[in-house]
């Protein structure tokens, strides 16, 4: 038996395909999906692929930003306008994968992958879905809650862009330059009179799927970025993960070096 | 960049060398550069089927049944491979040298071993088809205890893993459960010693990882012959082992290898070609049999992990009078060769280091883990980093550089090694003074006028010289043929700048009325054990 | 089912049928011919099967081969012209940047892909641009340096 490819024009109707056949997988960029049809993997029955170019759309405006599907990470670094997530975008992989690698897979990537979706997170973004029914939006922290239920086809992801130098962003692995996260670390963090208002952070590898450091987000409000502000937050880094262990990194390893990376985020010693 | 150091050992070498020295392109580098090398993957054949294998997923399992009934029937199918159809399903790399017992299954029939142990072949018209039968083939287990731990593995009571070696010791010579090095007495090193330390080394077993993963290729021949392309690095040595377990002539297999996409010691085990070859007889038709990456990382045997405890005796003038090592490979489930790779450490302690009483029991251990076999330097490789780690210890504790720490103890020509071999042509010191040379690394005028070719001897072990002084032999107590150099007491140690004032002399070499003879034997003839020898002589890889 | 597909392999016209789902590392290998293509994962993770498509370096062992359709694909067996070696091929020899020769195609691509975009690269940018190829042999050092070789020079404009 081999696997059914089909191909759609419009997001639509590869979406309404998604929903309705068993074993039906949609194709991002490949760079994991590909993996289990070498495999045979048994659960790959159908594949999904749309050539819409809706998928590819990426629209930066001054407050929004908007991410098709199917934008590679090779597509963001090259986007001005997206800066900000370069240092993101350049840490999914070497070249080759980034030319693939798609911002719609990088959601359904299982740790210790999901670096871009984390910073997503931490950008407090939404996603957006094709066809015609159930939900159209989801923030992204409920979608990633419930994205291992459904076969929903997401279309886009949108967020508001961050003031400059708000965003920051740190991936921890153990070969350079190109590694699987460790963890990585993603941040909004304003500043309104010198003090911190409405933190965001964004774990990757710190459990199945990224997840918000919400109780470091409390911790930080209304304190500043300097080593006595950060400390009560660096006490509560951890609250909440389940990170696990893999080759790359043991649970405790990564529960250790969490509150050193958070400390150098927050004072601003990485930023990269 | 490379650079001949003339000088040094200049009377003893002939300076002719026209290839030495002089960069040459590799012989196979055109068809690297251009993708023409003929990996054994890189060969087509009409109507080639694929091979792949069912894997145990526990670390120790009985096998209560086997069901392929349904997989037999699975589209694209040609064969299943039982054990059954292995003719010689028990081998051990080494029978072909006669070293160790057959332990080895080429595919397992009541129990795993190993979680990645080979069970089951499915042939079929493409690698997918083979996948897609396997997920269909039913095996029902029981679960048996498995020891992941050397030590635990030879505690009374530990599950036995493998049946040929029931205690999880491999055996040598038919009898002795590890291999042992005895050289003057370690306990009364260990009595005269000013310091002693001691500490544990645990490796992790390293995967090769060539980027090309095993693999073969066989193809029906004329005549009953098979040509087999292999990504083999030990060509003839898979050979007579396929031809083994396969029953056959080794003339009826045609080997065609030699470029190798990385080895590393991965690549001798002949992991693929025996059952390649099988199938291609029981198919008629030409066979591939290529390992997953995932397959490579977990079936492919790994370097062995090896557990090392090393302690040492000191002399607060930094000489080292005693060095104890108790090792134990963890050879996996099987032996392959760490049955060797231990040979190959205990002919390498203490180290390259004149050490009057050295004590060493090296154990191959059987765990239920993936079988280790050889990598660049197995055997000797952790066991320098064990004993490296300790000789950094031991300078500290003596209050000395490290570096000259090593040089006092460094072997020099005509010292005895404990293995009761005299060293020869030992250029060590003299490596070591170009090398801090070279990382700037000052060393004191004493030690950088030292060299491998003085000072050394026989006594400098605690042996008297039976070639030099005959006399000794049957001498109750030795007299000193030199006087004994004064030995001062250091015990603070600062490194000197190199243009440092005057310095007491280093207690170089020591003096061989230090070390005690032992008690009642006629010196040399009875110091230490029998003369080790290797069982592979100087075979390497 | 076999689906039909056009593509250009360096430079030349291709037509072919694929197996659904076939990738593109076993499409050029098994179907099309070209054995400079290797393969030693099939994950996505050595970068041994590295080619490129329409310019930029890409895994060809999970890329779909059907998506390749109307694109241009080219590999190391197009480096050459005649008898001349490609500047990259020639450093590779020089500098010894092969030992066992099985990641070398896959590493000439990504080279290849960062020269053709970026004639004069830092160090760091040729590390970068090789970062998700493996080596086994070599520890990189030699590779980079051949690398950094040809960045140098005038003469790899001629190809
Ligand atoms: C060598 C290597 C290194 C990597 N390094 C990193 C890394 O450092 N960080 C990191 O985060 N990831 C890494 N990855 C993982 C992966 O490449 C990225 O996560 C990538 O973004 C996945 O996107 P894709 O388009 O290739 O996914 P695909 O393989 O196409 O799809 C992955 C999964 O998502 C589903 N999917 C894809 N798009 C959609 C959609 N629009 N709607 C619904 N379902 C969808 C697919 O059905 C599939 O189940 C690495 C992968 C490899 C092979
Ligand atoms: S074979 Fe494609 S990346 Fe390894
Ligand atoms: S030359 Fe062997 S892997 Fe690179």
């Amino acid at each position: 038996m081999t696997v059914t490819i089909k191909t759609f024009d419009r997001l639509a109707d590869a979406a309404n395909a998604l929903s309705s056949e068993r074993g039906a997988h949609f194709f991002g960029g490949g760079t994991l999906i590909m993996r289990a049809i070498n495999e045979a993997d048994p659960s790959v029955q159908t594949i999904i692929r749309s050539t819409d170019p809706a998928l590819q759309h990426i629209s930066v405006s001054s407050g929004r930003v908007e991410l098709g599907a199917g934008v590679t990470m090779a597509a963001i670094l090259a986007e001005r306008e997206l800066a900000f997530l370069h240092p993101v975008a350049r840490a999914v992989g070497g070249p080759a994968v980034r030319e693939a690698a798609t911002v719609g897979g990088n959601l359904f990537a299982n740790s210790p992958y999901g670096d871009f979706a984390a910073a997503l997170l931490a950008l407090d973004a939404t996603a957006q879905f094709a066809g015609g029914f159930g939900q159209r939006e989801l923030p992204l922290e409920e979608f990633l809650g419930r994205r291992d239920r459904g076969t929903s086809l997401v279309s886009s992801v949108a967020f508001r862009r961050p003031p400059t130098d708000v965003f920051r962003f740190h991936k921890v692995t153990r070969v350079h330059p190109k590694g699987i996260s460790v963890l990585s670390i993603s941040a909004q963090l304003p500043v309104a009179s010198g003090r911190i208002a409405g933190a965001r952070i964004a774990y990757n590898a710190m459990g199945q799927t990224p997840l918000r450091a919400k109780a470091a987000e409390r911790a930080l409000e209304g304190r500043p970025l300097d080593a006595a502000g950060i400390a009560p937050a660096l006490a509560v880094a951890a609250d909440g993960t389940a990170p696990v262990d893999d080759a790359i990194a043991s649970a405790w390893w990564r529960r250790e070096i969490l509150p050193v990376y958070l400390r150098r985020l927050l004072l601003g010693a990485v930023h990269t | 960049m490379l650079e001949f150091r003339k000088d040094i050992f200049a009377d003893e070498r002939d300076d002719s060398l026209v290839e030495i020295g002089q960069p040459t392109a590799r012989q196979d580098i055109l068809g690297h550069v251009t993708g023409t090398s003929p990996y054994y993957d890189d060969h087509r054949f009409a109507n080639l089927l694929h091979l792949k294998i069912l894997r145990s997923p526990h670390a120790h399992a009985r096998i209560r049944s086997i069901d392929d009934s349904v997989a037999a029937r699975a589209p694209g199918v040609k064969r299943i491979i039982r054990a059954a159809d292995v003719p010689v399903n028990l081998n051990t790399l080494l029978s072909l040298i006669q070293f160790g017992k057959d332990d080895e299954p080429s595919l397992a029939s009541d129990v795993v071993r190993y979680k990645g142990e080979p069970i089951l072949g499915i042939v079929a018209t493409s690698e997918r088809a083979a996948l897609e039968a396997l997920a269909l083939v039913r095996v029902s287990y029981d679960q048996l205890p498995a020891v992941l731990d050397v030590e635990e593995a030879i505690k009374a009571g530990a599950p036995s893993v493998n049946a040929t070696y029931p205690k999880n010791t491999f055996e040598y010579y038919g009898k002795y459960d590890h291999q042992k090095l005895r050289f003057g007495d370690v306990e009364a090193g260990f009595r005269q010693a000013d310091i002693v330390i001691e500490d544990r080394y645990q490796m992790s077993p390293i995967e090769h990882a060539p980027t090309e993963t095993n693999g073969s290729i066989t193809v029906p021949d004329t005549n009953g012959r098979y040509i087999v392309y292999t990504s083999t690095q030990a060509l003839f040595f898979s050979l007579d082992t396929a031809a083994k377990i396969n029953a056959v002539q080794s003339n009826q297999l045609h080997f065609i290898g030699g470029t190798v996409g990385g080895g590393f010691g991965g690549k001798v085990d002949t992991l693929t070609e025996p059952l390649c070859i099988l199938a291609a007889r029981l198919t008629g038709a030409p066979v591939r049999y290529r390992l997953s990456r995932h397959e490579e990382m977990q079936f492919g045997s790994p370097r062995g992990a090896e557990r090392i405890y090393v302690k040492d005796g000191l002399a607060k003038d930094g000489r080292i009078v005693a060095r104890s090592v108790r090792a134990y490979f963890d050879s996996g489930a099987y032996t392959r060769l760490s049955s060797y790779a231990v040979v190959k450490c205990v002919a390498h302690i203490p180290g390259p280091y004149t050490i009057p009483n050295v004590h060493a029991d090296v154990y191959c251990v059987f765990t239920n883990r993936t079988p280790a076999t050889a990598m660049r330097g197995f055997g000797v490789t952790a066991l320098d980093f064990a004993l490296e780690c300790q000789m950094d210890k031991g300078a500290v504790a003596v209050g000395m550089d490290p570096l000259e720490f090593r040089m006092l103890n460094m072997y020099r020509d005509g010292d005895m090694k404990a293995h009761r071999r005299e060293a020869k042509n030992c250029a060590l010191i003299e490596c070591a003074q170009v090398a801090a040379e070279k990382a700037n690394w000052p060393l004191r005028d004493e030690f950088r006028r030292m060299s491998s070719r003085q000072g050394g001897s026989h006594e400098r072990a605690g042996v008297a010289d039976r070639s030099r002084t005959p006399q000794l032999a049957s001498a109750a107590k030795p007299a000193p043929s030199t006087p004994p150099s004064p030995v001062p007491q250091r015990v603070a140690y600062e490194r000197p700048t190199p243009a440092a004032p005057t310095r007491t002399a280093p207690p170089s070499p020591p003096p061989r009325s230090a070390p005690p003879s032992p008690a009642a034997s006629p010196a040399g003839s009875t110091h230490g054990a029998p003369r080790f020898s290797s069982v592979f002589g100087t075979r390497r890889r | 089912m076999k689906t039909p597909i056009q593509f250009h392999l360096n430079g030349e016209a291709v037509a072919t049928f694929v197996e659904s789902g076939a990738n593109l590392l076993d499409t050029l290998r098994e179907t099309v011919g070209d054995l400079s293509v290797k393969g030693g994962c099939w994950q996505g993770t050595c970068g041994t099967c590295t080619v490129l498509i329409d310019g930029v370096p890409r895994l060809s062992c999970v890329t779909l081969a059907e998506a390749c359709a109307g694109k241009s694909v080219e590999t190391t067996a197009g480096l050459r012209r005649g008898a001349d070696l490609h500047p990259l091929q020639q450093a590779f020899m020089d500098r010894f940047a092969a030992q066992c020769g099985y990641c070398t195609p896959g590493m000439l691509m990504a080279a290849k892909a960062l020269l053709d975009r970026n004639p004069n690269p830092t160090r760091a940018e040729v590390i970068d641009a090789l970062c998700g190829n493996i080596c086994r042999c070599t520890g990189y050092e030699p590779i980079i340096q051949a690398v950094m070789d040809v960045a140098g020079s005038d003469n790899r404009r001629r190809a």
